[in-house]
């Protein structure tokens, strides 16, 4: 028993999910099941070292944790004296739609509700499903702990006085709660592999990771949707990218110019694998899975010149037939340059309305950079470095426009 | 079971606050539905800001002001009382509500009586 803090940290990444939403289920009340979910961990790191981890952590906790929540109920009873209290936190929850029938997978939708409000989607989810505690989830998006506190407990009673339930949705409704859902999962992955706050590393390690680990969890509840193993995929081929993704002096190296020795060949390997899948399930793939296989046309090049650009260019054009926006077209349009060279590209960018987002900016300046247009490059570089929150992306951009000529 | 309060929100990109023929046909019907699905309570069109008195009876006589409490550029045109067993329910007869009246709803669930 020499690493029992260890195995606790283990059983913590592997059973909180799980105590949480047995017991929101059990007391119908978000606040008690994640209360006694933490009073049961708790008590592991007391009773643990001493009496040994038992055989089954979870049962344990869960057991555990039912009976905090029913000490804390009979308190709150006898408190108030108001004894139909204890028959109302027993309500009736939706009944289960058939095989997806999972306690933590009711957990994610309740927490990813479109009622409520997409922080607090972010932050209920990272703080039920994913057991961060509020001080860290606080760090992670740089607000103060109080004021992230307060954004769960305001969630929190929204679940409870507008009932939002504990339950997998109507099965008309699943498609597009479940987009609601990878939206919050491909958000906490975004703000750790690009953060938007200066004051915070470029990137993140610790939210990439979180991330990835909910996205598994929820393929594993939700097993036959593409768009669940296409987010899978392309977060590990993006992750797989991390370590070559930032210099030795903190600037955000570009995929052209990253070491792809140093890029991580397992989660390659893995992110491959289920876009191979999702290709021989011969349905038509959503946003995600045409992401994932952007991104595997990028990770199977061992060198940037021997990238597929024409395949990323149809697939960018997939992509757009299904989410026209401008940001797609922009995506598209740094292919283009790769395909059909730099005017053609620039072309397609002027006009975008995109004058307030930096990757807008930075491509133009790439762009005219190419095109020997060196003053009007300078300007776009200022406007992107302007723009962008993230210190890694403006140390790149500033040497990128102080290597113009004519400096 | 909750009760629900829909309110349909005016404001004057919907044009005249008067339902046209089509929308109250689109309401009648969507009334008779909730109707027949037990989750109606009441439901009601108001009529113009226009037409309010604001009445202070807090202390001694009472003060009556013409006109609505504030002058704005959304209002309440009417609302629904529903009886729904979750959100999730009630946020789809919203969604039907709003379009049969062509407005925005606002919903909102009452407090659950002790």
């Amino acid at each position: 028993m020499t690493d029992v803090g260890e195995v606790i940290a283990r059983v913590h990444r592997e059973e909180w999910a799980r105590v949480v939403a047995t017991m929101a289920r059990r007391v119908g009340d978000l606040d008690i099941a994640e209360d006694s979910a933490a009073e049961a961990f708790a008590t592991a790191v007391e009773r643990w070292p001493a009496d040994g981890v038992p055989p089954n952590p979870g049962a344990w906790l869960t057991t555990t944790a039912q009976r905090k929540a029913i000490d804390r109920l009979r308190r709150e009873v006898k408190r108030a004296e108001k004894h139909q209290e204890a028959s109302m936190l027993l309500p009736e929850t939706p009944e289960p739609l058939g095989a997806i029938d999972d306690d933590r997978l009711r957990l994610v939708f309740t927490c990813c509700h479109p009622a409520l409000a997409m922080e607090s989607r972010v932050a209920l989810t990272l703080r039920m499903v994913g057991g961060l505690t509020v001080p860290e989830i606080a760090r992670a998006f740089l607000v103060q702990e109080t004021a992230m506190g307060r954004r769960i407990t305001r969630a929190k009673t929204k679940i409870k006085d507008a009932r939002i339930p504990y339950g997998v949705p109507y099965r008309e409704d699943l498609p597009a709660r479940v987009t609601g859902v990878l939206t919050v999962l491909y958000l906490i992955f975004n703000e750790g592999y690009l953060s938007s706050d200066p004051a915070k590393e470029p990137v993140r390690g610790d939210l990439t990771a979180e991330a990835i680990r909910l996205t598994r969890l929820v393929r594993a509840l939700l097993p036959a949707d593409g768009e669940v193993a296409g987010l899978l995929a392309l977060m590990l081929l993006t992750e797989a990218r991390r370590a070559a993704r930032l210099s030795a002096t903190g600037e955000l190296v570009t995929l052209a110019e990253q070491d792809r020795g140093a890029w991580d060949r397992e989660l390659i390997a893995e992110g491959h694998a289920l876009v191979r899948a999702r290709l021989a399930a011969g349905r038509p793939p959503g946003r995600y899975q045409i992401l994932a296989a952007i991104n595997a046309v990028h990770t199977d090049a061992p060198d940037v010149r021997d990238t597929d650009w024409s395949q990323i260019v149809a697939l960018y054009d997939q992509l757009a037939r299904i989410d026209p926006s401008p940001i797609v077209r922009l995506n598209r349009a740094i292919a283009v340059a790769e395909l059909d060279g730099p005017s053609v590209a620039l072309a397609e960018v002027d006009g975008l309305p995109l004058t307030g987002y930096h990757p807008f900016h930075a491509t133009r300046a790439e762009l005219l950079r190419r095109l020997g247009r060196g003053e009007e490059s300078r300007a776009a570089y200022d406007r992107a470095i302007e723009l962008t929150g993230n210190t890694g992306e403006a140390a790149h951009l500033i040497r990128r426009r102080d290597q113009l000529a004519g400096r | 079971m909750a009760h629900y309060l829909l309110s349909v929100l005016h404001d004057d990109s919907n044009g005249s606050v008067i339902a046209t023929p089509a929308e109250d046909a689109a309401v009648d019907a969507f009334n008779e539905r909730l109707q027949a699905d037990g989750n109606w309570v009441f439901a009601g069109g108001l009529a113009s800001p226009g037409s309010a008195t604001v009445v202070d009876g807090r202390a001694g006589e009472p003060v009556f002001t013409d006109g609505p409490y504030i002058e704005s550029k959304e209002y309440l045109a009417g609302f629904w009382i529903i009886e729904a067993p979750h959100l999730d329910a009630a946020l789809r007869m919203a969604a039907e509500g709003s379009k049969a009246c062509n407005r925005r709803v606002e919903i909102r669930p009452f407090r659950p009586r002790e």
